[in-house]
């Protein structure tokens, strides 16, 4: 049964807040046991999506299951079958580790027998074994986003809806959160996971990039490069980056800054590497290294959408 | 429903009530300064009015009134005035709340045995020290016109009151139990209903409503603390009240005490419901006072007696649990009366609490929006 192979499926969801359309008819699919990546900047529809996929949020239109259950229907018996992490910390401050994690076992009615060992299980994943008995109010954000994780995961759903977890936790943390929600995933767990770092792109099995309440692009990472990376992207590194880029905006030329590189979009990369290091002669501006690379996903999302 | 569940959130309300010390003092400090401001300061018992006296007669019969006044505790002279003009400024400038004027031929009529008129002149801006000053002054006439009698002309009836329940008419025992209804009325609406607002404010609520808790097992287990700590401020009110104002209680103390535990449930229930309507703690807290205190205050009989009141403000109190609380802890306390009394109390604050369970129940939505 193929239906068997699928986690959530939604079709031509939609949910406005008076005038306004937060989610625009969207229609995706996730497989179990995949990283479904739901990309897009702040105020794209990201949070709306998932509430309503958690039944928190009721559709304005459309429809969608996950797991077996209807999303309009049976929003209560998703519930028990997902774990859920909102953006904002949602973890009791004035408790103790140990107490939210008791707290979340109570909830989730996870059994006797099972609770002490699932609470050294988060305690272990989350490495805060020795600061159990500290308040929650004084972890540094790396332990909290973890803690707030292995509460939500507690009874072992098969299903996972994470809403920009890793924002504002620093890149170390951010990597060893992604080396958990791949174990997880290896598990057989699905892990449907919004963010707006466009960079941890590549950590998903599967990308949906939102956009002002529509999906513009769908695929794998490297679908998502092949399709829509028609053009070249050219590194470009010197000294002078932001006077590169003015030179290069007089002449109608779009880049964007990586650190200390510059990224180009150009139509081939051979005819076009020497046209620009001329450009940029004529200003005073030498170049270090000038180089066609391998598009990076950020590179796709800026030209996906300026293009729409 | 799970027991699982509901234990989680009474465990957890236990501990964040631990933690907030400021939560706990609401709940044992504010009733003991309540208790203190009106236990001892409001007091409605009338004595020592002060009072002025224009004696225009100056006879022996007259001054034998005045001391009638002033012996009877009731009434300090302040001052003896000559000319009719001087009342005034003794009641404007609050010297004086009632003035007597004895008139000339005040000793010739009682003589001769005919009708005399005195003149009252009471401050009416107090009007319930004017109405109690009235009462006694006319007392005292009247004893006062007996003892010149030589005999009774005409057979006078005689009431002579016996006062039950309240024997000393002391306005503290009358108050102080219509007082506790107040006070756990107020400190249970306030102590449930910030509960979930706070909840809703923290973003706590946003994962709690995105596990399979039942609403059901979400307002039990808030309830469960707040019903101990509220039955604990019960138990504390009512030794204060015993102890401390050697109020009687007359009643069983387990009948008070289980009725008393009714009346806390629609309390709590009815803070939480406040809590999940409000949606905010600003909100809730604001509307928590207004629904709770005003109320218990003026509609439940504590200090303004119901059947006094106009018809329609009378069927608005039946909505009013604090009301049945008021009769439940002035029978117990005062006339030590039985459950056969107050059965009526008794199931209506069981059907209003169930009400408005059900209500908070039903009102709590596991949705953002």
């Amino acid at each position: 049964m193929v239906n068997n192979e699928i986690a959530v499926q939604v079709s031509n969801l939609r949910r406005t807040f008076g005038a306004f359309v937060a989610v625009d008819g969207i229609s995706l699919t996730v497989k179990k046991g995949e990283i479904f990546g739901f990309l897009g900047p702040n105020g794209a529809g990201k949070s709306t999506t998932i509430r309503m996929l958690c039944g928190l949020l009721m559709p304005t239109g459309g429809s969608g299951t996950v797991g077996e259950f209807d999303i309009i229907r049976e929003p209560e018996a998703i519930k028990k079958i997902i774990g859920y992490m909102s953006q904002k910390f949602s973890l009791y401050d004035d408790l103790t580790v140990e107490e939210n994690i008791n707290f979340f076992g109570g909830i989730y009615n996870v059994p006797e027998e099972q609770r002490k060992k699932r609470k050294e299980w988060v305690l272990d994943m989350a490495r805060i074994t020795e600061r159990r008995t500290s308040l929650t109010s004084v972890l540094a954000s790396g332990f909290k986003q973890r803690l707030a994780l292995g509460c939500a995961i507690l009874h072992e759903p098969p299903i996972i809806f994470l809403d920009e977890p890793t924002s504002g936790v620093d890149p170390i943390s951010r990597r060893s959160f992604w080396r958990l929600i791949r174990e997880m995933a290896d598990a057989g767990t699905t892990v449907f996971v919004t963010t707006h770092y466009m960079d941890e792109a590549d950590y998903c099995d599967k990308l949906a990039l939102i956009y002002r309440g529509k999906i513009i692009a769908e695929g794998t990472p490297t679908e998502l490069r092949r399709e829509h990376m028609k053009y070249d992207v050219l590194e470009l590194e010197t000294d002078k980056v932001v006077e590169a880029m003015e030179t290069l905006s007089k002449h109608h030329i779009e880049a964007a800054i990586f650190g200390s590189t510059l990224h180009i979009t150009v139509e081939k990369a051979e005819e076009d590497m020497e046209k620009l290091a001329a450009l940029l002669r004529e200003s005073g501006i030498e170049l270090k290294r000038c180089e066609k690379i391998a598009p990076s996903l950020e590179d796709v999302f800026v030209t996906l959408i300026e293009a729409s | 429903m799970k027991l699982a569940r509901i234990k989680a959130i009474t465990r957890k309300e236990f501990i964040q009530i631990r933690r907030d010390p400021m939560s706990l003092a609401m709940a044992f400090l504010l009733p003991l300064i309540l208790l203190f401001i009106y236990g001892y300061a409001v007091t409605f018992d009338v004595d020592r009015i002060t009072t002025v006296v224009y004696d225009m007669d100056k006879s022996s019969l007259s001054r034998e009134l005045i001391n009638e006044f002033t012996q009877s505790g009731y009434f300090t002279v302040v001052s003896s005035i000559n000319r009719y003009e001087d009342i005034d400024p003794y009641l404007d400038s609050n010297k004086a709340k009632v003035a007597i004027v004895i008139p000339h031929d005040f000793s010739k009529r009682v003589r001769t045995r005919r009708d005399t008129a005195i003149e009252i002149i009471l401050d009416g801006a107090n009007s319930n020290t004017a109405n109690i000053a009235q009462g006694y002054i006319a007392a005292i006439a009247q004893r006062y016109s007996q003892r010149m009698s030589s005999g009774p002309v005409v057979p006078l009836i005689d009431s002579r009151s016996r006062v039950w329940y309240n024997t000393e008419l002391k306005s503290r025992n009358f108050i102080i139990p219509g007082l506790i209804a107040v006070i756990m009325t107020v400190i249970i609406a306030l102590l449930t209903s910030l509960t979930i607002a706070k909840e809703w404010d923290r973003g706590t609520m946003e994962q709690l409503i995105s596990t399979p808790i039942k609403p059901v097992e979400l307002v039990i287990g808030k309830l469960v603390p707040y019903f101990v700590i509220g039955f604990a401020d019960t138990v504390f009110v009512i030794l204060m009240s015993t102890e401390l104002f050697g109020v009687p209680l007359r009643g069983s103390v387990s009948l008070l005490l289980i009725l008393s535990s009714i009346f806390l449930f629609g309390g709590l229930s009815m803070g939480i419901l406040i809590s999940i309507v409000g949606r905010n703690q600003a909100a809730a807290s604001q509307m928590a006072m207004l629904s709770s205190f005003l109320p218990a205050f003026l509609l439940s009989g504590f200090i303004f007696s119901i059947s006094n009141m106009p018809g329609p403000l009378q069927i608005i109190t039946y909505f009013v649990p604090a009301r049945y609380f008021v009769t439940i802890l002035k029978g117990i306390f005062l006339k030590g009366s039985s459950l056969k009394y107050l059965i009526w109390e008794a199931v209506l604050l069981t059907i209003y609490g169930t009400a408005v369970f059900l209500l908070a129940v039903k009102k709590f939505k596991k949705r953002i929006d």
